[in-house]
């Protein structure tokens, strides 16, 4: 009896294997599989429906083929759960037989991810998590990243503080991976050019009891406050700084995501902060108002940072394909048509560094209105210094 | 630090101890003295947060939100007793869990559907927009010490109410046995309906009040529910004056920790909370 059980079973696993291996063996010509891991539920759930409007987008705009080939998606929401990173990675990867994976938003899904893709070869597009080592220590020639790195939007706010004379500041974020790497980005470019942090205050993740440590920002009392941030966390900090009183005594900057989807939340307590990032509001460019103008009319939507990363990742992948007309095995080719492709972004023409991050321009930013207004070019072609990296 | 700064850390301290209470003082209801372990609670806390963003919109005051949001969430409050938290009184608490994290999962996607991921905030009430300059550059929100005298009302109010009155006399008998109260002739079961109500209307009252200086925002629940708990437990289950005083312990030992001790800062609480309980296993009062 068990033996017969087993007999069948064995049969039926070869009829599994054998079918999912036929599609690979598939003539050329079919369908290029792009696996789209990105959260679809949770905290992040409207950050992945941008990047994945912005990529359809781009592939739209190229008539729906990306070198002459037809895209067909594979979606998993990945729940911002990192736990579940390398089985939801996995299942594109091993399952679906996906030739692309764009993914993801939270950065430590992205470690799962990438230690996935590091096995596999298959080439990853990150359309957001900007943990450095993504194109640092872990860097790889088939990872590649259309995004920032969290060292990136904050280093030009160092020069931005000493050219008016703010010398002293204090730096206030969460205690994880992304505070700590903006908080690296911010201290290469304060002391480079010669400010001094005087003091660096953390908080536990996700805490945002903020008193006590706007209480010693008040006592310490230094020229600049700058912070790193983001969504109800950063609404509240905002809030309890001007609430608190330092608001117009002492200058707050942000790094990065700050003061991004949360300007309706917060109202007056934001007006005048500054920040810097790689997108914001009024960039008046040609290339930016028609991507503007198409975005709204394909989804009744405006677009954010999210989207335009999305789209990127489309446009760099079109980039790739073309270049090897549509042969998806051929990938070192692709890879090389990557490295070298320029970008004709929204948010302005990027190129790809060694360790396959952006090098691109930084805005700063200053909140009128609901608007984080483009106010000037913090830092012209910035490329992330991309520490442990073995491709540099 | 100097003595100064002290004193305005030790205010911070207490303030941040009170809201605690305020947002635990549901729980202390619902798991104290009823025995329900309801981690749905953060997520009556974000339901009254989310209901204070809407009614204040669309009567243009949180004042006049306040009683509105409180009928509904009474109303809720009956509603998921009757349909829910009744069934599972005489159960394990394994089964409240399942149940209660199920809760958890159905708020936060009603909330997604209807409210959406955005990130809102609540507009602090006129009358107590004001700040009291304490140094030449820090000044103390009017509102935050008003919440602090609605908690110690709330407390002063819960301790009455389960120590003074008839219904608080048949809620604890109730508790420590429940067929032998039944047999005198009170009815437990309404009883229990009605203090399970009030649980919900106080986290979502505390997630009314707290609304304009924490933001609106999706999984707001799950950020207190972990340390209601951890109050309700250093507290002595079931006592109000216990959940009262450890949560302006915690308070304190949150905010010096911040100042004094920042990387240890995230285990603060909890290092106080084991060893509350090494040395008193049943918390700081024991009903």
């Amino acid at each position: 009896m068990s033996q017969y059980t087993r007999r069948n079973f064995l049969k039926g696993g070869a009829a599994v294997a054998g079918a999912t291996l036929l599609p690979a063996a598939r003539a050329q010509g079919a369908r290029v599989k792009v696996g789209l891991m990105l959260p679809y539920t949770g905290t992040y759930a409207q950050l992945g429906v941008a990047i994945e409007n912005g990529f359809r987008l781009a592939l739209a705009e190229h008539g729906g083929k990306f070198g002459g080939r037809e895209i067909e998606f594979y979606k998993v929401d990945d729940e911002s759960d990192p736990g579940k990173a390398p089985e939801n990675a996995n299942k594109l990867v091993q399952r679906d037989k996906v030739d692309v994976l764009v993914g993801t938003v939270h950065s430590g899904v992205e470690m799962g991810i990438i230690k996935v893709v590091r096995e596999s070869g298959t080439l990853h597009i990150i359309p957001n998590a900007g943990a450095d080592a993504a194109t640092g220590g872990m860097c790889a020639p088939n990872i590649f990243r259309t995004s920032f790195s969290n060292w990136q939007p904050p280093y030009p706010l160092g020069k931005i503080l000493m050219d008016r004379g703010l010398k002293s500041a204090v730096f206030i974020t969460w205690k994880y991976g992304a505070g700590e790497e903006s908080l690296g980005g911010f201290r290469d470019g304060y002391s480079k050019a010669g400010g001094k942090i005087v003091k660096e205050l953390f908080l536990p993740f996700p805490n945002v009891e903020f008193q006590a440590l706007l209480t010693e920002i008040a006592a310490i009392k230094p020229d600049a406050v700058v912070c790193f941030f983001a969504g109800g966390g950063a609404a509240k900090f905002i809030r309890d700084y001007a609430a608190a009183g330092l608001k117009g005594k002492i200058p707050l900057f942000g790094a990065g995501f700050l003061t991004d989807g949360i300007l309706d939340a917060v109202g007056d307590a934001a007006q005048g902060i500054e920040t810097t990032l790689h997108y914001g509001d009024g960039i008046e460019t040609k290339r930016n108002k028609d991507f503007r103008l198409a975005y709204a009319k394909t989804f009744l939507l405006q677009p954010d940072v999210y989207a335009v990363q999305g789209y990127d990742a489309g446009l760099l992948l079109a980039a790739g394909l073309a270049a090897v007309k549509g042969d998806i095995n051929n990938k070192a080719g692709m890879i090389k048509a990557m490295e070298a492709a320029r970008i004709d972004s929204p948010r302005g023409p990027w190129t790809m560094s060694k360790a396959h991050n952006p090098i691109q321009d930084i805005y700063l930013r200053r909140v009128v209105g609901k608007e984080n207004k483009v106010i000037g070019v913090a830092h012209k072609a910035l490329a992330d210094p991309a520490r442990g990296c073995k491709m540099v | 630090m100097d003595f100064y700064s002290f004193l305005i850390q030790l205010l911070n301290g207490v303030q941040y101890g009170l809201l605690l209470f305020l947002v635990a003082s549901g729980l202390t209801l619902v798991f104290g003295i009823m025995g329900i372990i309801n981690l749905a609670h953060g997520s009556f806390y974000m339901v009254g947060a989310y209901l204070a963003f809407s009614l204040a919109g669309l009567t243009g005051n949180l004042f006049t939100a306040l009683p509105l949001g409180i009928g509904v969430s009474v109303l809720l409050g009956f509603a998921l007793e009757w349909l829910f938290y009744r069934h599972l009184y005489a159960r394990d608490h394994l089964y409240q869990v399942l149940m209660t994290y199920g809760l958890i999962l159905v708020f936060e996607e009603l909330r997604s559907i209807i409210w959406g991921d955005d990130v809102h905030g609540v507009a602090v009430p006129d009358l107590l927009s004001a700040s009291l300059p304490l140094t030449d550059n820090l000044s103390y929100p009017v509102y935050r010490l008003a919440m602090s005298g609605v908690c110690l009302l709330i407390a002063g109010g819960l301790y009455g109410l389960i120590k003074k009155t008839r219904l608080g006399m048949m809620i604890r008998a109730g508790s420590s046995n429940r067929e032998m109260a039944e047999a005198l002739g009170v009815n437990i079961k309404r009883v229990y309906t009605v203090v399970f109500a009030l649980g919900v209307a106080l986290a979502a009252f505390a997630g009314m009040i707290a609304a304009p200086v924490s933001s609106v925002y999706p999984n707001m629940g799950a950020q207190v529910l972990i340390i209601c708990f951890v109050v309700v437990v250093i507290g002595g289950i079931g006592s109000v004056w216990g959940a009262l005083l450890a949560a302006i312990l915690i308070g304190l030992t949150d905010t010096f920790g911040k100042v004094l001790l920042p990387d240890y800062a995230g285990m603060s609480t909890y290092i106080l909370m084991a060893l509350v309980l090494l040395w008193r296993p049943e918390g700081l009062f024991k009903r």
